[in-house]
């Protein structure tokens, strides 16, 4: 049977499990679920990653919208509590790439990353918004800062009418000692 | 009567055994090879005036100074750190996971070890993170998801039913039994560890271990390799559950290298006697290396 895989497919998407993406709009069968082949192309345009990058990793949606990558491949559905890292908010008009995702991959980004001052990504991890010099796109921008002689991503950023917005999550927010001020 | 002197004819100093036991453990943070390299961190703590040194038999381990706290730092926000117990690095290098194997981490909440084997693993291949209980998985995927980790999957089971069905029913090349145990190994931490110690919870519990290191062996492939172990000194729950493997099932304890100091797994206690073949388990009393106390044994499961 060559149509086995999609005959067992969910119609609608089922936020209690992992659903893998399908490959291209042709193999769609869940209304709006973004495809692995959209996701990739959405990360290397934004950040200009190479394609490589996601070449064994599989992408899945759990929740609606919420795409996960995983490096090694599974059975889809697959009903487990976690697969891989969360990568990307899809299903809305602005993809929002995730914090795990930007911190795991956004090191070899070369456009759309905000290198901060000391002072600002301080204020960036505290969940603080800032004015830094910026005349790149508006948008979803990684936030990094330099540390240990290279450019470290330390979350995702909303760049809007001249002023970045921290996103990173409040359980990833940090106050620093002032001793290290 | 302080409950760890019953292992003072198996300790080679009980002197030097209880006034280990009696001795603060230091702070220590293994590097997360998957997001950074020791020479990173070691430049990033300098950069911030954080007080540490290195641990001589692992080259990604740091001891922290008196009142450092790693969780407030940038290499802690970045992933590039993980705050663990030097001798709980034990395990992972004694499993050698390899990158694009199938590994399973049966009890594996909240972490540390599954990070350490992920990083081992170069994050490529399948690795299995499973635990029981809800609020401890939260903290392994959180953990995990900080660490850049991206071959895990999260499962929740009992580790004594684990399920090989979203796998394909396919076993593992590798298994770590890093079983709940009494703890005594973590008195240097954690004094209420011993200070609520009972035989019956030692006996209790060790049936658990039991069951869980017999499902382990069944779900890893002929030739595949089970690494058991704990942080308590019983030898009920810990020669004695390999005894039981040995005998219900198919397998054989081998002998594996380690870069710090042990004596090895005994062949009798209270009139009960084991396999000549638990020399090739590892004990690690708290004052061999200035560390917590610890138990490992590695097993191959017959081809």
């Amino acid at each position: 049977m060559t149509d086995g895989n999609r005959g067992a497919q969910p119609e609608r998407n089922d936020g209690s499990r992992f659903d893998r993406l399908p490959a291209t709009p042709d193999d769609r069968t869940v209304e709006g679920r973004a495809t692995r082949r959209e996701v990739i192309e959405w990360w290397v345009e934004r950040f200009g990653l190479d394609l490589e990058t996601f070449e064994g990793y599989t992408f899945w949606e759990k929740g609606a919208g919420k795409i996960w990558a995983f490096a090694d491949e599974i059975e889809s559905p697959a009903a487990v509590e976690g697969l891989g890292m969360t990568f990307l908010r899809t299903r809305q008009e602005h993809w929002k790439p995730t914090t795990d995702a930007v911190q795991r991959f956004g090191r070899e980004a070369d456009r759309n990353v905000l290198v901060l001052e000391e002072a600002e990504a301080r204020a960036f991890l505290r969940g603080a918004d800032t004015d830094p010099a910026w005349d790149g796109d508006w948008g979803y921008l990684i936030a990094a800062h330099g540390i240990a002689g290279a450019v470290e991503p330390i979350g995702v950023g909303l760049y809007l009418y001249g002023e970045l917005r921290s996103r990173m999550p409040k359980g990833r927010q940090r106050e620093f000692d002032p001793r290290q001020e | 009567m302080d409950p760890l002197s019953r292992y003072d004819p198996l300790a080679d100093d009980p002197a030097a055994f209880h006034a280990a036991c009696e001795r603060p453990l230091p702070s220590v943070v293994r590097v997360n090879g998957i997001k950074a390299t020791p020479e990173r961190v070691r430049r990033a703590f300098e950069a911030a005036g954080v007080e540490f040194e290195p641990v001589g038999w692992h080259e990604g381990l740091f001891r922290l100074g008196e009142g450092e706290s790693p969780g407030n730092s940038w290499p802690f926000v970045h992933g590039w750190i993980y705050g663990q117990e030097e001798v709980s690095a034990v395990p992972a290098l004694a499993l050698d996971p390899q990158p694009g194997e199938r590994v399973l981490d049966c009890c594996a909440a909240p972490g540390s070890k599954t990070t350490q084997l992920a990083a081992r693993m170069e994050d490529r291949g399948l690795l299995v993170g499973n635990d029981n209980n809800l609020g401890r998985l939260s903290a392994l995927r959180s953990n995990a998801e900080r660490c850049g980790v991206s071959n895990l999957v999260v499962t929740r089971a009992d580790a004594r039913n684990f399920s090989l069905k979203p796998f394909s029913g396919e076993r593992f090349d590798r298994t770590l039994v890093d079983v709940p145990c009494s703890c005594e190994g973590t008195v240097r931490k954690n004094p209420e560890a011993v200070e609520s110690w009972s035989l019956d919870h030692v006996e209790g519990i060790a049936g658990v271990q039991r069951g869980i290191l017999a499902r382990s062996i069944e779900v890893t492939r002929p030739g595949g390799t089970v690494v058991y172990s704990t942080c308590t000194f019983a030898p009920e729950e810990n020669e004695a559950v390999l005894q039981h493997a040995l005998e219900e099932y198919d397998c054989r304890l081998v002998e594996f290298e380690l870069p710090l100091e042990s004596v090895p797994g005994i062949t009798e206690w209270n009139g009960e006697t084991f396999e000549d073949s638990m020399r090739r388990a590892k004990r690690i009393y708290p004052h061999h290396n200035d560390t917590g106390g610890f138990f490992c044994a590695k097993l191959e499961v017959a081809g």
